[in-house]
């Protein structure tokens, strides 16, 4: 029987905001829930560096922001509904976001979920999708 | 006396809102999804209530990452829309109704429900676009709410049994109120979808119709399912759909499906609504 945990770990291409992310990226989120304020959007946009500098964060994590690797930021503790204050804050939507974590274009992944999105056939597992089941 | 009537099931996605405050409702992508929400305008201004109880979740507004009650409650006489990274919704600020919030808190909390209080909520579109695709764009707040929040978003996440045992509570509650107030109570989120990882755009029509009909007949296998359910089958953030199940446990056994409506896509989401009265 497999834990809880394996179960979700076995999810393809999903990152659950477990205890472990909620640890690893809480300055990351406490970053994110800064920008809920106006003020702090244009000081960001200003100067991203010296705003960045005052959040206690990796080095890791403060490139993926500058460089907007938003999978990389997921991976690196970050919860995607914080990370939308990031990307209101550069005016894109959360369709924009989840495309670019897909590693498809904005167009494609547009015309995806017009076709009725993402099938579930085969996307239910890591196990799954090896065994080719 | 006080009194649920009816429940009402709905997706609370973001950009339906930003739809409607740009005035793109009947643009050819949003078309279809509007024209269905024509019957629950028109059943929900014909039913009048006069609160609604609104179960949803915020999206990491109001509450920081170092701060996740598992269950709240607004007793605030006003909760203003938030300012989600974007500036706050151009919606008028959202009515609270403080006598029935405190009633529900201290029936709630004396039968094990342990919710944190809050005066102050800013609600975000997990509140305000439901109460957009119910009640259109008023100038004013048109119907008092108390908002209920879930946390969805850190696992563990409350399970759906003790959502639905929530909900029970709830109805328990409001029976014991003793104005006249006819109540009806939404759950809001959902339904599948995945907006971040490799498995973005995640849709599973097959899974939300079953959903959607159980609710009405066979509430007992939604009470069932687990997280891992949910993530895998719904897609990661799908699991807002357990915030539905409050409502169901605030309604009798026996319902009836009064309307329902679903939609593909909704930018990343299936758009759902239900409405089932109470026999
Ligand atoms: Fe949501």
């Amino acid at each position: 029987m497999k834990t809880i945990k394996e179960q979700l770990e076995d999810i393809p291409g999903t990152y659950v905001f477990t205890k472990e992310r909620s640890r690893l990226g809480l300055h990351l989120n406490l970053f994110c829930t800064s920008l809920l304020k106006a003020a702090n959007r244009e000081e960001f946009l200003r100067d991203e560096p010296a705003y960045l500098a005052k959040f206690p964060l990796t080095e890791e994590q403060r490139r993926a922001v500058l460089e907007r690797d938003w999978i990389g930021m997921v991976r690196l503790g970050a919860n995607i509904y914080h990370l939308s204050k990031l990307g209101g804050t550069d005016r894109k939507t959360f369709q924009y976001m989840a495309g670019c974590m897909t590693g498809m274009t904005q167009e494609d992944y547009r015309a995806m979920m017009l076709a009725g999105g993402r099938s579930i056939e085969g996307n239910r597992s890591k196990s799954e999708q090896k065994t080719g089941a | 006396m006080a009194k649920i009537i009816a429940g009402l099931g709905t997706s609370h996605v973001p950009a339906i809102g930003v739809a409607m405050d740009e005035g793109k409702t009947q643009e050819p992508y949003w078309k279809s999804l509007f024209e269905g929400y024509g019957p629950v305008r028109k059943w929900l201004a014909e039913v009048k209530p006069d609160v609604v109880i609104l179960c949803y979740n915020d999206h990491c507004a109001a509450m920081p990452p170092d701060t996740i009650p598992t269950f709240a409650i607004g007793v605030g006489d006003e909760f203003k829309p938030a300012d989600e990274g974007w500036g706050p919704r151009p919606v008028p600020v959202v009515k609270g109704d403080p006598d029935l919030a405190w009633h529900l808190v201290e029936s709630l909390v004396l039968d094990g429900f342990d919710l944190t209080i809050m005066h102050q909520l800013q609600v975000d579109h997990g509140l305000t676009v439901p109460m957009s695709i119910t009640c259109g764009q008023p100038k004013e707040g048109p119907v008092k709410v108390v908002p209920i929040e879930v946390n969805v978003v850190l696992y563990p996440q409350p399970t759906g049994r003790r959502c639905y045992a929530l909900g029970q509570a709830i109805r328990k509650a409001v029976a014991s109120y003793d104005k006249d107030t006819k109540v009806v109570i939404f759950g809001t989120g959902g339904m599948s979808h995945q907006i971040h990882g490799e498995r973005s755009g995640l849709i599973n029509k097959e899974w939300d119709t079953a959903f959607l009909n159980d609710l009405t007949a066979n509430p007992q296998r939604l009470v069932d399912l687990t997280h891992v359910d949910y993530i895998r089958d719904a897609g990661a953030e799908g699991i807002e759909l357990i915030v539905w199940l409050i409502m169901r446990g605030a309604l009798n056994d026996q319902v009836k499906e009064v309307c329902r409506h679903y939609h593909v896509p909704a930018s990343n989401t299936a758009a759902g609504l239900i409405v089932l009265e109470n026999r």
